[in-house]
């Protein structure tokens, strides 16, 4: 348990870190909060005013101090476009969030690994140029462009997908009774099969696009550290002591991937929080995304500042929970420390 | 590395990948366009025609017309200037900054170090994009801004990059005798390690620029920062978003086609110097 501990006051610099910056980025850059609430007819004197009940007279390190106080007791703010506290509309919002990413990291787990340790296996096959394939359209393409692709080719040429908008056609539907907040879940545990089916169908289009573009760094870094453990001196005489293949392969050699694809999960959590926002736009996923975007149209100051501290904390436990399952699968790095 | 090993390792980049000559070639087009492009656009990319809405692709638009009859076509290559100056402009602030901040840290180590490292860590602890989204909307919604929030968030690579590269150089035989002729630390630097370290920073810029590119037309497809009705292929791929389940497909299809190009000929590119400089690295 010592180093769960360890890893965990690890995130505190992390957190402090991503505190102040939250704050300088919100307080201290030349943008003028106060200009904004006050809008665009406002004079002087009335921008002043706004300044000193936002507090923005006062000294930076005072604000700071007030900022940090506001967090504690979970105070972000108002939004200006939902009247709502900003911490009241980001948590209604976020399980949809959660929703799309989780199974967008599912998709790409559950297709990237057989790839690449298939890819490993046989060098230069199929299997291996497909996994190229995705690897190199993943970096060429924008998220946005692959979700705007896929409702084209599958809701307006094939018809396979219902129309692109939201979480659930709720002129058919009603959502479930909310439990979790994901449609999905909540379905499945109201035991409501037509609505658990039609929020899938909702699902499977967001949730495949950005799954594609987690699945090629996790295949990249599978089919590498695949080639590495295949190619080392316990396979071989493994092979040489006449192991079944399927033993070598299933569990001598893929035990070694684990450690290197936890580490590049990291990477795939920020692609993945971040690309929400731009798929949540393309399918009107109601997620903290959309949410993000049109408080960035409205400039909605309080909410945008809101969803970066909100996603940046959620990131920062991501990679805890990375860090944890590192030492779990793998004890040598519980004594590097 | 002399003149001949120089023109047979470019003779491989180009030779054996194919890929390489073909980016070199797209990306010099695309350069063409980004300087010559309001003259080469064969309409206005502003003019907005009402009895043209939507027109499909034809040989009078072949990229077919928008929303408002403006030429798509015209507007693509108009844009590159935007897009590709956004991106270059973000590398290039990136890079020296990387290079100083990094080069200061290797080289220092100590308090320099561990400040410098943790202002690192701390934008890293960010999910990069959401990053820039903020530092956008804080600043100020404008095409500068986003040049500098793709410059912030690309920075700690630089600069990682840039530190342990100086890092392991910082003691070697050349530099203690470029120390012990009595140079500075500061002209040790410069003139010693500096110079050293530029070629593989270069190959890290030119695979960044594809992420600078996707990442500035991304802030833009959200609405940061470009403003309608500037021609930008990200908000002209939102833009045309709308008319997708109608089956207008050629208003988003040609912009996003446009950055997919960039986006991968830069890749290519990067690619090809890689094995230029390093070929121990080729696969």
């Amino acid at each position: 348990m010592a180093f769960v501990w360890k890893r965990l006051l690890g995130t505190i610099p992390s957190l402090i870190g991503v505190v102040v910056l939250t704050f300088f980025i919100s307080h201290a850059l030349p943008g003028d909060p106060a200009a904004y609430f006050a809008g665009p007819a406002a004079n002087a004197a009335s921008i002043e005013n706004i300044r000193a009940t936002l507090g923005l007279d006062r000294p930076l390190p005072v604000q700071f101090l007030h900022y940090v106080i506001d967090l504690a007791q979970g105070n972000l703010g108002r939004s200006l476009t939902t009247g709502q506290p900003v911490l009241t509309d980001l948590i209604e919002r976020l399980p949809a969030s959660l929703e799309l990413s989780s199974f967008a990291l599912l998709f790409a787990i559950s297709i990237a690994i057989p790839m690449g340790v298939w890819a490993a296996t046989r060098i230069n096959g199929s299997v291996d140029h497909a996994c190229r394939a995705v690897v190199t359209v993943s970096a060429a393409f924008p998220t946005f462009f692959v979700g705007l692709l896929f409702v084209y080719v599958f809701y307006f040429l094939l018809g396979w997908a219902p129309q692109p908008l939201g979480r659930l056609n709720e002129i058919a539907f009603s959502p479930p009774p909310h439990v979790t907040g994901a449609y999905t879940i909540d379905a499945l545990i109201a035991g409501d099969w037509p609505v658990l089916r039609a929020s899938l169908a909702q699902l499977i289009l967001p949730a495949i696009s950005l799954g594609l573009f987690a699945l090629a760094p996790i295949a990249r870094i599978t089919r590498a550290a695949m080639l590495e453990a295949l190619g080392s001196d316990f396979i071989r005489t493994a092979r040489a002591s006449g192991l079944p293949a399927r033993k070598i392969l299933m569990t001598y050699a893929f035990r070694n991937v684990l450690l290197p694809v936890s580490s590049v999960l990291g990477m795939v959590f920020s692609f993945l929080l971040g690309s929400n926002v731009l798929i949540e736009q393309v399918f009107g996923w109601q997620g903290v995304g959309a949410y993000a975007v049109s408080a960035v149209i409205a400039s909605d100051y309080a909410a945008v500042q809101g969803f970066v501290l909100m996603m940046a904390m959620l990131y920062v436990l991501l990679n805890l929970a990375v860090d944890i399952f590192a030492t779990l699968v793998d004890p040598r790095v519980r004594f590097e420390g | 590395m002399s003149i001949v090993t120089l023109a047979r390792n470019t003779g491989y980049a180009f030779g054996e990948n194919r890929l390489t000559l073909m980016a070199v070639i797209i990306l010099a087009v695309l350069a063409l366009c980004a300087i010559f492009g309001p003259t080469i656009a064969p309409y206005d990319p502003l003019v907005t025609s009402a009895t043209t809405k939507l027109a499909r692709p034809s040989a009078l638009h072949p990229f077919g017309t928008d929303a408002l009859g403006r030429d798509i076509l015209s507007r693509v290559i108009v844009a590159t200037r935007l897009d590709l100056g956004m991106a270059v402009s973000a590398v290039a602030l990136s890079f020296v900054v990387g290079l100083a901040l990094g080069s200061l840290a290797g080289y220092f180590g100590g308090w320099t170090d561990r400040i410098i490292g943790r202002s690192m860590d701390t934008i890293m602890a960010f999910p990069l994009f959401v990053l820039a989204m903020g530092i956008v909307v804080a600043l100020g919604n404008s095409v500068a801004n986003i040049i500098i929030a793709t410059m912030i968030i690309n920075l700690p690579f630089y600069c990682r990059f840039a530190r342990a590269e100086v890092n392991v150089r910082r003691e070697l035989g050349y530099v203690e005798a470029a120390r012990m002729g009595g140079n500075g630390s500061l002209r040790v630097l410069l003139s010693h390690i500096v110079p050293n370290i530029l070629p593989p920073m270069m190959v890290q810029a030119s695979l960044n620029m594809g992420w600078a590119i996707l990442n500035a037309a991304g802030l833009s497809f959200i609405g940061l920062g470009v403003r309608p009705p500037t021609p930008e292929w990200g908000i002209m791929v939102s833009e045309g978003a709308s008319y997708i389940i109608s089956g207008e497909w050629w208003a988003f299809m040609f912009p996003g086609g446009a950055l997919v190009l960039a986006v991968f000929s830069f890749n290519m590119l990067g690619d090809g110097l890689r094995d230029l400089l390093d070929p121990r690295k080729r696969v």
